[in-house]
């Protein structure tokens, strides 16, 4: 299959790896991989600012990109990128009065795969190990991405496939479905929101104890990250009142993937036993929550594409080994 | 104010719409991230609605499981409400036409100040006054009236409103505001509350913080209200326009005191809370529970049609509200927001409400709901209603959960281009004008090619590490993010680069 690539701006400009990642393993299936030069961004930035005038001429090229060339599937290392392709693009090119570019963009939209998507759905991959030679002896906490889960309704795709990596030890996250805060200019226009948020996210990772956190969207893995690294650099959540309402605990003792590994999990406010205010009854004010599971320095976030094509003879490496890590994100 | 060297301008003001906005308690003071910032730090506001927003939001996702026709439920919820927004002049006549006939009187409200106006009318002429001078009417918990601001607007004119649900009282008289629309309380503990009912109850006595003790100390104070008030006002969940029915819907019956045992009822409702015939409630009374509380179904439901000889208040009115609603409806990327059944499973599921709570909000409307439905009712022009649909990271919780599929994340991003329409150029902010630069960029491949080939030097510039602090609009995010370092070239450049080896 002539397989074109959608690196999405945000990898395209930071994390060039990622879409060299998710180049490899579609090699690795025997596909021929194509770079359309003339692409850029989805125009999601743009839309969700409310600057459709704006978004239009981003949309209208890439749209021009991807129609210049001919491919069978386009992939995109972004569930985000790749659900504001189908559900934004034609929508705002109709709100500019602009309905060829929206027959246009549905037209590509229509074709377009998050990459665990096109795996998964079209290419029939559901053990990494085996298909794709996967090797990640690790232990591996996932996030999945608002749009990937509400939009694109990608289910488990992603974690199946992380799951069916040789060696990974994938333990949950939990509150995993909760958003981590990045929505876009939202986390400048809202910054002390999306830092508790972000917070929150933090500390059920911690609480994880996993190497690194993965996902499918380079956007919330890079905010994610930056929290991490701005935690441990720290030792503080700044940006936002240090209170939260999420408490991690370990439920129960239970075989997870390879190893023997505690189960967490967390709830959203106090249990009705300790449900209790600070200094009620005349006790004495309390930290209400923090983390109480294990924490480990030196965690970082990786987009999944990059576990996939990590193998025995070119493995991933991850922290503890040495890996750079920089602004939380694993490089 | 300049930026990069470009002037800020102030934004150009958009043409308005010459239908009227609402008023009342539907507009948020100052920007939502101003407002928030005074809620975000109360450690309580944040234990009390994780612990009933979850608790809430498992109970509806078990009961929502049970169901094995739920998507279509809500298929069909959407689609009727949808039917009466496409036709409401019509389907409002049918109902005025079925109330009147059934003994009730119908009175029309466009806006808070009328709708106050004709209840106060109505209870002069129907409460006695007391021997301190005032009149007392006693009230069924209901958003409509909170949303007209309609209990301080009795005081002003010599009449005493007192709330008889539970929460409701307890927010009454804290002299506060709600701060969810089904636990309006919710930012109360049990010893707050204690010391609200011993402070504000003439009758209340020493109590303890036991939920039991507090609900009782309520009883004895709410049970000779109902037994000696003429006048009650509720809000209506539904209104029939088939059979001219009103509906309400609660758990604690008090409001079923309130709807019988007065002489003069009078509702205030909002137009848009009709539903076509009777037969819909098959639908309706099953999205709302379950969306609502989590229960299947709820402990009181109470429906009347206009007024029962020798039964229940022999005096009964409606006033029908617009309020806004008009103008909302005349938004067709905005008006399925006037679908909405007040549930409040959206906040309930939402992580920005779980932070901030209600008050952040402004509105008698908080949560992903009242984020459009606020700047819908009065436009984004008014105060800080336009700051409020980017009051949200679009992350979806909201739409997944509403029983009548109101795709708020949506309809955030319409009202975002409404403000940006009406508030903003493309330079008067510094995140305006940074947008304006990036839309230019990326509208040319070749243009971002070009932008990255500066990725080498910029590589240099920060030594190849890690950004922890930017100035300006990007310092909001180094406030509490990093950045990785950025890399020396781009994917595009490596690819070329490898393209051209071969």
């Amino acid at each position: 299959m002539k397989i074109a690539l959608f690196a999405t701006c945000i990898v395209d400009a930071m994390y060039p790896e990622v879409a060299q990642a998710t180049v490899t393993v579609l090699r690795r299936l025997g596909h021929e991989v194509i770079f359309p030069l003339g692409q850029s961004c989805c125009g999601q930035m743009h839309i969700n600012s409310g600057k459709f005038a704006q978004a239009e001429p981003v949309i209208a090229n890439h749209v021009r990109a991807f129609t210049n060339t001919e491919w069978d599937a386009a992939v995109a290392p972004s569930a985000s990128c790749v659900a504001s392709l189908g559900h934004q693009q034609p929508l705002i090119a109709r709100r500019m009065g602009n309905e060829a570019l929206a027959e246009a963009a549905a037209e590509v939209s229509e074709r377009t795969y998050e990459l665990t998507q096109f795996l998964t759905d079209v290419l029939g991959v559901t053990d990494a190990a085996a298909d794709l030679g996967s090797y990640f002896p690790h232990r591996v906490t996932y996030h999945p991405s608002c749009h990937g889960m509400r939009l694109l309704r990608l289910g488990d795709r992603q974690s199946s496939l992380v799951r069916s990596v040789e060696g990974i030890d994938l333990v949950e996250l939990p509150l995993a479905d909760s958003c981590c805060g990045f929505g876009g200019t939202f986390s400048v226009k809202n910054p002390e929101v999306s830092s508790a948020m972000l917070a929150d996210k933090v500390r059920t990772i911690q609480a994880t104890a996993a190497d690194v956190c993965t996902g499918g969207d380079a956007s919330c893995l890079l905010h994610i990250g930056g929290g991490i690294s701005r935690f441990e650099r720290t030792g503080r959540f700044e940006g936002a009142p240090d209170i939260t309402a999420v408490h991690v605990k370990e439920t129960s003792s239970t075989t997870v993937g390879n190893e023997g590994s505690e189960h967490l999990t967390a709830v959203v406010g106090a249990d009705d036993d300790d449900h209790r205010t600070p200094g009620e009854d005349g006790s004495a004010p309390v930290e209400p929550s923090r983390v109480q599971a294990g924490f480990r320095v030196g965690q970082a976030t990786v987009h999944l594409a990059r576990i996939l094509a990590s193998t025995k003879e070119d493995p991933l490496r991850v922290p503890s080994e040495g890996a750079a890590v920089s602004g939380g994100s694993l490089r | 104010m300049t930026f990069l060297g470009m002037p800020l301008l102030p934004p150009k003001r958009r043409q308005q719409t010459d239908l009227p906005g609402g008023q009342g308690n539907i507009i948020e003071p100052e920007s939502f991230p101003d407002v928030s910032h005074q809620h975000l730090s109360n450690q309580q506001l944040r234990n009390n609605i994780g612990h009933a927003t979850s608790t809430i939001r498992e109970k509806r996702a078990d009961v929502v499981a049970e169901l094995d026709d739920w998507e279509a439920l809500r298929e069909a919820g959407a689609r009727t409400k949808n039917e009466v927004m496409a036709n409401l002049p019509e389907y409002l006549t049918q109902f005025e036409e079925a109330f009147s006939a059934a003994g009730g009187i119908v009175h029309w409200a466009r806006d808070a100040d009328e709708a106050n106006a004709i209840v106060t009318d109505l209870v002069a002429d129907n409460a006695p006054v007391l021997e301190n001078g005032r009149r007392e009417v006693i009230k069924v918990k209901s958003m409509a009236t909170q949303e007209i601001g309609l209990n301080e607007h009795l005081e002003t004119a010599g009449i005493d409103a007192f709330e008889t649900d539970l929460a409701e009282l307890i927010v009454q008289l804290g002299e506060d505001k709600p701060s969810h629309i089904l636990v309006p309380a919710i930012h109360r503990n049990r010893d707050e509350i204690r010391d609200i009912f011993m402070d504000k109850m003439p009758d209340a006595g020493q109590l303890t913080n036991e939920p039991a003790v507090l609900a009782e100390a309520a009883r004895r104070h709410l049970r000779h209200k109902f037994l000696t008030t003429k006048v009650a006002i509720s809000g209506a969940n539904f209104g029939i326009a088939e059979t001219g029915s009103l509906g309400v819907v609660e758990s604690e019956g008090n409001g079923r005191m309130c709807l019988t045992l007065p002489e003069t009822l009078i509702t205030v409702m909002g137009i848009e809370k009709l539903l076509p015939r009777f037969a819909d409630l098959e639908v309706f009374l099953q999205l709302l529970p379950r969306s609502s509380t989590g229960e299947r179904m709820n402990p009181y439901t109470s429906f009347w049609t206009g007024r029962a000889e020798g039964d229940g208040p022999q005096n009964v009115h409606l006033v029908l509200l617009d309020n806004g609603r008009t103008r909302a409806l005349a938004d067709e990327h905005g008006r399925t927001a006037l679908n909405c059944i007040r549930c409040s499973a959206c906040m309930n599921v939402c992580p920005v409400y779980e932070r901030t709570g209600g008050h952040a909000y402004g509105s008698t409307y908080p949560g992903p709901i009242g984020a459009i439905l606020s700047p819908l009712l009065t436009g984004v022009e008014e105060q800080g209603n336009g700051s409020l649909p980017y009051a949200s990271s679009l992350c979806g919780a909201c739409y997944d959960v509403c029983p009548v599929k109101i795709n708020i994340p949506e309809i955030l991003v319409h009202l975002r281009g409404e403000d940006v329409q009406a508030n903003h150029s493309p330079v008067s902010s510094q995140l305006d004008a940074a947008l304006t630069g990036a839309s230019w960029m990326m509208s040319d491949g070749k243009r971002m090619t070009a932008t990255e080939k500066g990725l080498p030097l910029a590589h240099a510039v920060t030594r190849g590490e890690q950004i922890n602090a930017l100035p300006g609009i990007a310092g909001a995010w180094t406030s509490s993010r990093d950045i990785p370092a950025l890399p020396n070239k781009s994917f595009r450049q490596l690819w070329a680069e490898e393209e051209g080896e071969k």
